[in-house]
């Protein structure tokens, strides 16, 4: 085979592969936007009767803005935890010297790979039962409240910095917190997008935790609600995947966005310090 | 505030900047209270008769010892879900792997719209599983486009109620949502193979091939050994899908995962107690499984 054949068959490869992966996300769209639910091929390929009464209909059933409202507070108040936190403690890892700093280090790696739902039940307990945080939003942020994984990798970019820029702000007096907020973050910009981008998927996506602590309505991430909508209600609407699919729509469309506008911090290389291990 | 010959006691104690304890004690803080201490609780639960109380109110729990194991392990119910989970892993775990290396190597090399083939593969892994499964509702159910395009050839009774295609479709589902981040992993892991290795291997089509087996897949073995680990807590971890896409882990409980009993037994039937042990076992499980595949990937 000659290495231009080679060339075309992996393209080939490429994008069949890409086109299974898009497909589902095509179709969501189209299905939400058709009259009645049309599952023939051609179906998928509509030339009109496109309507926008699926997102009214979803509406109607499930408060789409209060929903994500929030969803947006149950992210941005983990974004924030993460953000304030995070940074702090990468950067003790990173470049302060103190005891328990390998414990900590240790602690950080494991709990990536303790199954979270193991601890669903005794979580519930604690959050639910002996705190009473049931139905609200800090109870549903606290289990997420800092993401490990950005807690390496702000860690992983503070490490990367030359010593020598710490040992001179050091020695021209400059405090810890001076040096962190001054020299170091804004070196490290670059990270703070990254780990941004992998704490935003968390919590916006999250279904099992917040609909175990939500039981109002009026609270539920709008990942809940439609899951709600889907398993109860939907019998009831008329086009009940057309509005389904108008709620995935809206839930998809915020991360799938965020996503496609920072795709470069997504990258191996990006991420690559914290997985190479 | 320290004399000099304070100075290097307090330092052996406490560290040459005792201020990083100060910076990282929210997230120290943060770990014991919602991974340490949850940890040891479900333990605990576990080997006790524990039910739900009134907060504050004051209760007898008596120690069971394994007794609640004895009736996880002898329910039927629960053997048949450790049993699906079986199932999902030998079709998830080995999809997984294949397909996000051969994809990941295919586009590791010179790739024409390399951003968007990224930005496509990733896309499922960013978007919530609940959104997914909506549109796969729509694909696979009786009358969706997946059996209108098979016709005569479409099963029966439908692959979301059908007894042996459900836990398969799920399998194939997280595959698909997962792959991005598993592509990443090995994109990120093809870097650190030398490039030495690839050039003094000659290039024509035969010996591409050999290439793959003998410099990529070696190259790769820690990160397949990560992906593998990761791959395999996912699966243990189902609940999302046979709750929403098989209407709560059906047909007759075909679908039904671990998890998806812990809810079941734990929260909605009041019984902590047996949902811990689900748990415990379940843990057990993910860990032995992960140290077969590390002494099988770690051989030769």
């Amino acid at each position: 085979m000659t290495s231009r054949a080679r060339s075309v068959l992996r393209h080939l490869l490429l994008y069949v592969g890409a086109l299974a992966f898009l497909f589902p996300f095509y179709y969501m769209v189209v299905g939400s936007l058709q009259e009645e639910p049309d599952t023939s091929v051609t179906g998928a390929f509509p030339t009109g009767g496109l309507t926008l009464e699926n997102y009214r209909q979803i509406n109607e059933r499930v408060d789409l803005v209060g929903s994500l409202v929030n969803s947006g507070i149950f992210t941005g108040g983990v974004l924030l935890a993460t953000v304030l936190f995070g940074i702090l403690a990468g950067y003790a890892l990173a470049r302060l010297h103190w005891r328990g700093q390998g414990t900590l280090f240790a602690a950080m790696l494991l709990v990536q790979i303790i199954p979270f739902q193991l601890l669903i039940i005794p979580i519930y307990v604690m959050v639910v039962r002996t705190y009473g945080l049931a139905d609200t939003h800090l109870g549903m942020i606290l289990p997420f409240a800092i993401n490990s994984t950005a807690v390496f990798i702000f860690r992983q970019f503070f490490l990367q910095l030359p010593e020598e820029l710490f040992m001179a702000a050091r020695i021209d007096g400059a405090g810890e917190l001076r040096i962190l907020w001054n020299i170091a973050l804004p070196l490290v910009r670059p990270a703070l997008l990254t780990a941004i981008l992998v704490t935003f998927i968390g919590p916006w996506n999250e279904f099992l935790w917040p609909f175990l602590v939500t039981k109002d309505a009026d609270l539920q991430p709008l990942a809940v609600s439609l899951a709600n909508y889907m398993s109860n209600v939907a019998a009831r609407a008329s086009n009940p995947y057309g509005a389904i699919l108008a709620g995935a729509v809206v839930l998809a469309a915020p991360a799938a966005a965020l996503f496609v506008a920072f795709q470069k911090r997504f990258t191996a290389s990006e991420l690559g310090s914290g997985v190479k291990g | 505030m320290s004399t000099p010959s304070t100075r290097p006691r307090l330092a052996a104690l406490l560290g040459r900047q005792p201020l990083g304890m100060a910076f990282a004690a929210p997230y120290a803080a943060f770990l014991a209270v919602v991974f340490a201490y949850p940890l040891g609780l479900a333990v605990w639960i576990s080997f006790h008769d524990y039910f739900f109380a009134a907060p504050g109110a004051e209760v007898e729990r008596p120690f069971v010892g394994l007794a609640n194991y004895q009736a996880v392990l002898s329910d039927p119910d629960v053997r048949e879900s450790f049993g699906n989970v079986l199932v999902f892993l030998v079709i998830n775990v080995p999809l997984t792997v294949v397909l996000a290396l051969v994809l990941a190597a295919a586009l590791n090399g010179a790739v024409r719209g390399r951003s968007f083939l990224r930005v496509s593969y990733y896309l499922p892994y960013v978007t919530a599983s609940v959104a997914l499964v909506g549109v796969w509702l729509f694909l696979f159910s009786s009358g969706g486009m997946v059996n209108s395009v098979l016709g005569p050839l479409s099963p029966t009774p439908s692959w979301l109620v059908n007894e042996t295609l459900a836990m398969p479709l799920i399998a194939v589902f997280v595959t698909w949502k997962q792959l991005g981040f598993f592509i990443l992993i090995y994109l990120a892991a093809l870097q650190n193979v030398p490039r030495e290795l690839y050039e003094s291997a000659a290039t024509d089509g035969a010996a591409k091939v050999k290439q793959f087996w003998h410099v990529t897949v070696p190259g790769v073995r820690p990160a397949t050994m990560l992906v593998v680990i990761l791959a395999t807590i996912t699966g243990a971890n189902l609940f999302t899908e046979p709750y929403l896409l098989t209407n709560g882990g059906g047909p007759n409980g075909a679908s039904t995962s671990p998890v998806l009993l812990m809810y079941q037994k734990g929260i909605e039937q009041g019984n902590p107690d047996t949902a811990a042990a689900i748990g415990v076992v379940l843990v057990i499980g993910v860990l032995l499984i992960s140290l077969v595949n590390r002494r099988l990937l770690e051989r030769d």
